[in-house]
């Protein structure tokens, strides 16, 4: 399992050469990839529908607890599947619906990328693992929202999009190591197996509300549903397989997996419940707002998302429909969503329009993307015989056993929106004649369709073909054995009528449709959103009103807050230490010393009394070289020869800029207020020097480094060995700062070049 | 700063000097010296022909940007870094070898990138002053 998360993620990375090498051809040739994993996964069935569970892992970060283990049962094989089996034909799709745009090579790159991230994501055993691979899902996605990254929208789309499921991410990992820390493990299958412990844990209350935070955020539940429809800006295999098969279900896939763990206490029923309906009827009013098709099946997603997370909420409610229905609305959700996604991806590449009302006589000059869409679409509104139907059926099924009856009510009227939308979506494939040269697209935009939508219907024929993973799933999210017998017809009872309910209603809502629309379309109702955007703009004047403080562009300003900033914060840290220690002047065997201090200290004098720049420039060298003496008087060559040769060029570093410059009048007479810095920034200094003379010095470290430099670092010179060998990393993170200060000086000098042309 | 024995001696100071960085940082394991300290005398060399011939002058004396040169140094001090790494040893592990019957340790390899690094870097901002003032004058003149 390791090495299969390692071949995805590699394989993401070889993608742009194999774009290079296939051209056209690399969609198809990429598709081998993930469908080289789904068989691989597929051949765990036959072991994980005996019932177990496999586990494998390799040490990672071991001295903190980090491993790359993964962990394989119902739960994280039915995504994994769902993961590389979407995802091949995504691939596929991708090939077609980009063909020839510049940056396909990248594209592939990414959604791959995004594969793995994900593939690890559902596998991962390892708190640390899961919340890496998490962020990578995250950080994939912004790439994949903003892939037109010219248009001002999908850079807004990808930005919201990341700020929310980061954000939300960010208190996700709270939560995380919570419970890692309550549960004393950082495995998750050792947490699931603890959940008394966690649940009667003080913390539970903190650890649950991040928990929730982190998965709401990335499974867009209300409040924060609003990143999902603004991230259609993105491509459309990006949104059929992001945005509604795989990566908005895994904070629905998290929840699942710490059911057993976190769920059956009162709060998190009554939440998960409260907030999957409220999600699910947002969803389904905002449906009735647009007329672009992946808006409209954006907000379906949001209602579908809904639905799952009220589902988990009645898992510990139910003997087993909670969990059962789970399994199956997630599945048959997948399968209709993506196929949807990508048809009306493909209708739109061969139309030229995602306007529902701008469409028409599509079945005629798209057949087989017409069935595709007809059977999607039946599997949306939830009739038969196909998956949605059963799924829906569950559901019910469970709501019936756990949910009250005005839930029962909204839950209806939630899906009833799904059987209007499944109307939307197949009138225009019916009504009036095909527009002109619209035709069918090629193989590559209507397999994937194809094969999303009758697998939906082969399940839903079949429904023994997906009973057992069902249960396995099933199981891993009641977190005990289950089992249950899916089937079309369970005679009439009283989900029936509810399904029977739920079409009625949704065909009276279709013919309310155009009116509704109108009066949404007056009507805005400040949401969540303009929460956000307040909130982003609060953010922007603050940052910009500290930039106007703070970035003056006067370099007097800038070297006043940071000196004056100094003296504060060690002023600070001075006035809690161990007081000062007055120390001997180490005059010793050089009297001479003292003639070098006051000349220092005359040349310093004289820095304050010049008016030209040149020459306080060569006094205050003066003070360096005296420092240089020093140190070589008391056997520090390579202090000295340092201390020469910065001294040597920093004044050939000013003595440059001033003949830039050239324009330069005499030195201003200092200011109250500068004096004031100076003085207080010298003192301060001082004072730390004399407070570190204060600290009681340990000959321990300068004996190791002496006694090892030559034996263990081969080299005489203790200095040298100390920053090479001894102490490399830090060197290593000094130069790379070096590096990057002349890196920004050179862009800084570069933008002043450009600032003065006109 | 057009004195004549500045301009003529420059250019031997120029090789000279350099000639003393590389001599510095190669004996820099056992004697005063290192990658750092050799860095700040090249950079002296450059600075020195800078003052007696002009900035343009010096900047042809380096075939490429020294901008490139921090890339690479920071490139080598991690590559000498990783060497341990593959070889199973904590990161940064001093590995010495020999090479043709001279010693060569990964810690001098690193001193080469950090000779290379603060070279670079320094002489990036010299540079770049100069090409600014360079635009100045072409607006001016």
């Amino acid at each position: 399992m390791v090495a299969a998360v390692l071949v995805a993620f590699a394989g993401a990375l070889g993608a742009p050469w194999v774009y290079r090498g296939l051209g056209n051809w690399a969609g198809w040739g990429l598709a081998l990839l993930p469908l080289g994993l789904t068989l691989y996964f597929a051949s765990f069935l036959p072991a994980v529908l005996a019932g177990q569970t496999l586990r494998h892992g390799v040490p990672w970060v071991p001295s903190l607890g980090v491993s790359l283990s993964f962990y394989l049962d119902g739960l994280s094989l039915l995504f994994a599947l769902l993961i590389t089996g979407i995802g091949t034909f995504i691939v596929i799709y991708s090939g077609g619906y980009l063909k020839g745009h510049p940056d396909l090579g990248r594209f592939y790159l990414v959604i791959l990328l995004f594969m793995a991230s994900m593939l690890g994501l559902v596998l991962a055993d390892n708190i640390v693992t899961l919340f890496v691979m998490w962020e990578l899902t995250s950080l994939t996605s912004y790439l994949l929202i903003g892939f037109n990254h010219t248009e001002f929208r999908s850079r807004r789309a990808a930005t919201q999009a990341l700020i929310v499921t980061a954000g939300g991410g960010l208190a996700l990992l709270a939560g995380l190591i919570l419970l890692a820390g309550m549960g004393g493990s950082w495995e998750i299958s050792e947490l699931l197996a603890k959940g008394e412990v966690l649940r009667a844990h003080p913390w539970y209350l903190g650890a649950l509300v991040l928990v929730l935070l982190g998965a709401f955020t990335k499974s867009a539940q209300f409040p924060f549903h609003f990143w999902l429809p603004n991230a259609m800006e993105a491509p459309t295999p990006v949104s059929a397989y992001l945005h509604s098969a795989t990566m908005v279900k895994a904070g629905v896939y998290l929840l699942a997996r710490l059911q057993p763990a976190l769920g059956g206490t009162e709060v998190w029923n009554s939440t998960l419940m409260a907030f999957g309906l409220a999600t699910l009827l947002t969803g389904a009013t905002l449906t009735f707002r647009h007329t672009d098709l992946k808006r409209l099946l954006a907000y379906s997603t949001v209602a579908a998302l809904g639905a799952l997370v009220f589902a988990i909420g009645m898992v510990p409610l139910t003997s087993y429909y909670g969990a059962v229905g789970f399994a199956t609305f997630l599945l048959a959700h997948s399968l209709y969503k993506g196929g949807l996604f990508m048809a009306a991806g493909a209708v739109d590449h061969e139309a030229g329009t995602r306007n529902i009302g701008q469409l028409s006589g599509l079945f005629r000059a798209m057949p087989i993307t017409g069935v595709a869409v007809v059977l999607a679409a039946l599997s949306l509104a939830g009739l038969p015989p196909v998956l949605g139907f059963l799924g829906k059926e569950v559901l019910y099924s469970a709501a019936l056993e756990a949910a009250r009856p005005w839930m029962i009510g909204l839950a209806v009227l939630g899906f009833a929106v799904g059987a209007t939308l499944a109307l939307i979506l197949t009138v225009p494939f019916f009504r009036g004649r095909p527009p002109e040269g619209v035709h069918e697209g090629p193989p590559s935009l209507w397999l994937g369709p194809v094969v999303l939508a009758g697998l939906g219907l082969l399940v839903g024929l079949f429904p023994g073909l997906y009973n057992p993973l069902a249960d396995a799933v099933a199981s891993a999210v009641k977190g005990h054995p289950v089992e249950y017998h899916l089937k079309l017809w369970h005679g009439l009872n009283l989900p029936l009528l509810l399904s029977l309910l739920t079409v009625f209603l949704g065909v009276g809502l279709y013919f309310l449709y155009p009116r509704l629309q109108d009066w949404m379309a007056r009507e805005p109702v400040p949401g969540p959103e303009s929460a956000y955007v307040g909130l982003m703009r609060g953010l922007m004047r603050f940052s910009s009103g500290l930039e106007r403080l703070l970035q003056s562009g006067s370099l007097r300003a800038y070297l006043v807050w940071t000196f004056s900033g100094l003296v504060v914060l060690v002023g600070l840290a001075l006035l809690r230490g161990n007081g000062l220690f007055w120390p001997q002047l180490p005059l010793g065997p050089h009297p001479g010393q003292a003639v070098l201090l006051v000349l220092m200290l005359l040349a310093a004098l004289a820095a304050l009394r010049l008016r030209a720049h040149l020459a306080m420039v060569v006094v205050v060298g003066i003070v360096g070289a005296g420092v240089a003496i020093i140190f070589l008087l008391q056997n520090a060559p390579d202090l000295a020869i340092t201390q020469f040769l910065v001294e040597t060029l920093t004044a050939v570093l000013i003595a440059l800029v001033l003949l830039q410059i050239r324009r330069i009048g005499a030195v201003p007479r200092g200011r109250f207020l500068d004096k004031l810095v100076a003085l207080g920034f010298g003192g301060v200094l001082t004072l730390l020097m004399l407070s570190m003379l204060a600290q009681p010095m340990s000959p321990h470290l300068s004996q190791f480094f002496a006694e090892k430099s030559l034996p263990e670092g081969f080299g005489r010179n203790i200095v040298n060995v100390i920053l090479v060998d001894f102490r490399g990393l830090d060197t290593f993170g000094e130069i790379t700062v070096v590096g990057l200060a002349g890196l920004g000086v050179y862009a800084l000098l570069q933008r002043l070049r450009r600032e003065e042309k006109p | 700063m057009n004195t004549l024995i500045l301009r003529t001696t420059s250019s031997f100071l120029f090789t000279l000097l350099l000639l003393l960085s590389v001599f510095l940082l190669f004996r820099g394991h056992n004697e005063p010296g290192g990658g750092f300290i050799g860095a700040l005398v090249a950079v002296g060399a450059y600075a020195l022909y800078a003052l007696a011939h002009g900035l343009s002058a010096a900047r042809r004396l380096l075939p490429l940007h020294p901008l490139r040169l921090v890339g690479w140094g920071l490139l080598v001090a991690l590559l000498s870094a990783l060497v341990a790494f593959l070889l199973g040893k904590p990161l940064m592990t001093g590995v010495w070898f020999s090479l043709l019957g001279v010693k060569v340790g990964t810690p001098v390899i690193f001193d080469i990138g950090v000779y290379l690094t603060v070279f670079g870097a320094l002489l990036s901002a010299i540079f770049g002053l100069e090409e600014s003032a360079k635009a100045h004058r072409s607006e001016e003149g």
